[in-house]
């Protein structure tokens, strides 16, 4: 028995791939396959000088990738070399001719050589996000490369041609920027059980500057190496250069705060006030409460941040409240540890809605005369996830947590709210289940 | 820049500036002007400057309006350039007239003198296609441009007496890769423009703005983590009334010692998040021990010799803090091995460890207690001279002592505490009083 539940946690790699990510790297896999296969039946690449350099790129883009908050990798210099592949015209005057195929088997070339290095130094390689960026590729150079002819027919183009082309290629990237978001939307959705709308949106919000800023950056190199030579690639890249510095630096203070905040509401349990582990274990219930009832990613780091901290309040109290538990303390000492916790996060001035919501978060979700407005969903989602821990701690009891359940359910009428509560039997539903 | 009682001297540079400027539009041959290229300059110019600089000191900005002037440097030659220049007359900044004058004549200066330069080293017949032949040429008159900048924007600072000469060199030495870099940026705009028009600035200058988002949201993140951490700091001072502030002391006396002996500017970072947080651990010792009258026993005593150890347990997972750990941890070690919570000695307790050390117990002495009141400045000093070598490292001390004399140190509030605040009876960090244990007589 013992044996064969283990065999069920350690499935092979591949089986705890969602849906979606398996789809996307088979397309990726069935585009790779395609595209050598033509490159093996062609005898090798077509104008191979611009292949390379490109090649280069890509791979430095992949070298230096980067790691964004909520988990997401973006490697913008070589999403830019991408699609300044699929989109060249010429160089530097002279016509080149290949394939999309071609552009997608550079692409992926790129990528490999870009990863090893993350390989060699034991970093394991993203690869839905990897085969993300090469399915973008290919959009824009199969919806591109066909019109090259058309578009350049030997001589240098025209300001109105330039911009018939421009126009197409801003119309292609964008298309290319949807299909992106919308794979990465579908794949999260799964992965985090969220809704399709709000992961888009998430997504959306996420990467859009950078998805921008990456597509410009790929119509310029293409324009500049069509014009001027090879050489103006390197000059080109600069700008998106800048880009990525700053979002590097960007993804790291974030980085930090988070792990500032979640160090910090450890206080309260080396202060002894709280049970070890209660912050981080209120905080976790609450995310994923807040993810089934809708909430969008912004909403949800409020959200952790004030789960973190809603046991700050405490600090202020000469002496631990016996067991730390407040939900078995009273109403009044509740409201106070709230607003004394709320208190002291307004004076940061930077986490106001944080402060809303700590301080919410021992209100009833009703008032029994119906006269003020109830607190915040975020409130009333940390709430629900305090009591249920109070009341279990880290017990993984079925039963009890079925009976805790239970009592949360008969205070629904004017403490708990009911959808909340609803969420929070999915999230142990699944939870068991695993 | 005061505009009101600006010094003689300052009116009179304005002035030369201004005529000079003045003199080369007016006297200007405009045969050989392309109206069109310079109009698409001139908006872009003033469209860059409207948007928020990417680089912001107190007296000067570096806007997205630099590439511009440099593309219409190469675009359009000292002419075009220098009229590209004078435009911001009509910058949408708000500024004084003054200024404004000022700014539009030195620019309209920085663009002609660049223009000629680039005039005078381009290569013959201009051939877009050789991008490589360009680069030479416009580095040099981008260094041309960089240099007039400075020097004529330097030259009203020291003259209306804004800055010192010696705030005008650091800043200098901060603005000048801005300058060079979003300059050059130029040559990127014009080197497309012929083909692609008005799209050149935008796709050069959309990964650009998305950068300056990145880097104001950087800003915003690195003020709220501050925020955070000092109000978090202050959360815990609130176990005890008098050391109010102390966190936040220690953290500006080690930014003070590191400063003083050179420390790279990531260090000096790290240890002011250090100081700041030192004490965190304190959280852990029991309020009833804080508090208690007379002497501690072993027990209570060990409580407190362990927090630094649970300062650490709470911060260890704070990524970027890296060094200012083992300063944490180790901030109550004595150079004489006497210390806790591992009873290091000399070198084996590390610099940023020594340097807190210093900055807590003299923050500690000039401190009101319950016990005495705050000691001042200059007996602090000499107890920190007493102890030096013994407690403290000679090294620091001296850092501290000097940096002591060229800034002030903030006086901690000496008021009464309310009645209500709670307050404690013995100090860890005094060396002057030490923590009586009872069954060790002499510690």
């Amino acid at each position: 028995m013992v044996t064969r539940l283990q065999a069920a946690r350690e499935r092979p790699a591949w089986q705890q791939l969602d849906t979606a990510q398996l789809v996307l790297m088979g397309a990726a896999a069935a585009l790779v396959v395609a595209a050598l296969a033509w490159l093996a039946a062609n005898g090798g690449v077509d104008d191979p000088q611009p292949a390379i350099v490109f090649g280069v790129l890509i791979a430095l883009g992949e070298l230096f990738r980067m790691n964004m908050p909520g988990g997401r990798e973006a490697a913008p210099i070589s999403r830019a070399g991408a699609l300044g592949y699929g989109m060249l015209l010429s160089v530097g005057g002279d016509p080149v001719s290949y394939s999309p195929l071609q552009v997608i088997a550079v692409t992926a070339c790129g990528m490999v050589a870009g990863t090893l290095p993350h390989v060699a130094v034991g970093r394991s390689p993203r690869l839905d996000a990897m085969a993300r960026r090469l399915v973008a590729a290919a959009v824009v150079a199969i919806l591109f490369r066909p019109l090259t002819d058309v578009l350049f027919t030997g001589e240098p183009l025209t300001q109105p041609q330039w911009l018939t082309a421009l126009g197409l290629m801003t119309a292609i990237s964008l298309a290319a920027a949807l299909a992106d978001m919308t794979v990465a939307a579908l794949i999260r959705s799964e992965a985090v059980r969220a809704r399709f709308g709000i992961a888009f949106v998430d997504e959306f919000r996420a990467s859009a500057l950078l998805c921008a800023a990456s597509s410009a950056t790929g119509m310029l190199i293409a324009v500049a190496t069509s014009v001027m030579d090879l050489a103006a690639l390197l000059l080109f890249t600069a700008p998106i250069l800048t880009t990525q510095f700053a979002f590097r630096r960007y993804a790291a203070v974030r980085t930090t705060y988070l792990q500032t905040v979640r160090a910090l509401s450890r206080v309260t349990e080396v202060g002894g006030y709280v049970e070890t582990g209660h912050s981080l274990r209120v905080s976790r219930l609450s995310v994923a409460m807040g993810r089934e009832l809708g909430m969008t990613e912004a909403e949800l780091l409020e959200l952790e941040y004030a789960a973190l901290m809603h046991d700050i309040g405490q600090l202020s109290l000469p002496d631990p409240i016996p067991g730390g538990a407040t939900v078995l303390s009273s109403p009044e000492d509740q409201r106070r540890i709230a607003d004394l916790g709320a208190a002291v996060i307004e004076q940061t001035g930077v986490l106001d809605m944080v402060a809303r919501i700590v301080r919410g978060q021992s209100d009833p979700y009703r008032d029994p005369a119906g006269s003020r407005p109830g607190p915040p969903l975020a409130s009333r989602v940390i709430k629900a996830a305090n009591a249920y821990d109070d009341l279990m701690g880290d017990s993984r009891d079925r039963d009890r947590a079925a009976a805790v359940l239970d009592r949360l359910r008969a205070d629904s009428e004017y403490q708990y709210d009911p959808a909340v509560v609803e969420s929070l039997a999915r999230v142990l539903d699944r939870r068991i289940l695993r | 820049m005061p505009v009101a009682g600006l010094p003689l001297a300052a009116w009179t540079y304005v002035g030369g500036v201004v005529a000079l400027a003045a003199t080369l539009v007016a006297t200007a041959s405009y045969a050989d002007v392309d109206w069109a290229p310079l109009a698409a300059m001139a908006v872009l110019f003033l469209a860059c400057d409207s948007v928020p600089a990417l680089l912001s000191l107190e007296r000067a900005r570096v806007s997205l309006s630099f590439s511009a002037s440099l593309a219409s440097v190469v675009l359009l030659g000292p002419v075009g350039a220098g009229l590209v220049g004078a435009c911001a007359l009509f910058t949408w900044q708000r500024v004084a007239l003054v200024k404004r004058v000022y700014n539009g004549a030195q620019f309209a200066l920085c663009g002609f003198v660049a223009g000629f330069v680039y005039d005078v080293l381009r290569p013959e017949a201009l051939d877009v296609s050789r991008v490589d032949r360009q680069i030479l040429p416009f580095a040099v008159a981008l260094l041309v441009y960089v240099m007039c900048n400075l020097a004529l924007v330097g030259g009203i600072l020291l003259l209306s007496k804004a800055a010192s000469p010696c705030e005008l060199r650091d800043e200098t030495i901060q603005l000048t890769p801005g300058l060079l870099g979003y300059g050059s940026f130029g040559l990127l705009i014009a080197g497309t423009f012929e083909a692609i028009g008005a799209f050149a600035p935008v796709l050069v200058m959309l990964p650009l703005l998305v950068a300056r988002w990145a880097f104001a949201q950087t800003l915003a993140q690195q003020r709220a983590h501050e925020a955070t951490l000092a109000t978090l700091c202050q959360a815990v001072e609130t176990k005890d009334y008098y050391t109010r502030g102390h966190s936040e002391r220690v953290s500006r006396g080690s930014v003070m010692i590191a400063e003083e002996i050179g420390m790279s500017r990531a260090r000096v970072e790290a240890i002011r998040f250090a100081g700041m947080l030192h004490d965190v651990g304190k959280l852990g010792v029991p309020t009833k021990v804080l508090q208690k009258e007379g002497p501690l026993t072993e027990e209570e005593f060990a409580a407190i010799q362990l927090h630094p150890m649970r300062g650490l347990e709470i911060i260890r997972e704070i990524g970027f803090l890296d060094e200012a750990l083992t300063g944490i941890m180790y901030h109550h070690e004595k150079l004489n091995g006497r210390g806790y919570p591992q009873g290091l000695a000399g070198d084996e307790i590390p610099e940023f460890a020594r340097i807190i050390g210093v900055a807590d117990a003299f923050d500690a002495m000039t401190s009101t207690r319950s016990y005495r009141p705050a000691r001042s400045v200059a007996e602090g000093v000499a107890e920190l001279r007493r102890c030096s070598g013994e407690d403290f490292d000679p090294q620091m001390v001296d850092a501290f002592l000097r940096a002591l004399d060229k800034d002030s140190w903030p006086a901690p509030d000496t008021a009464e505490p309310p009645a209500k605040a709670q307050t404690s009876r013995q100090d860890h960090d005094d060396p002057a009083a030490p923590i009586r244990v009872s069954g060790e007589g002499a510690w």
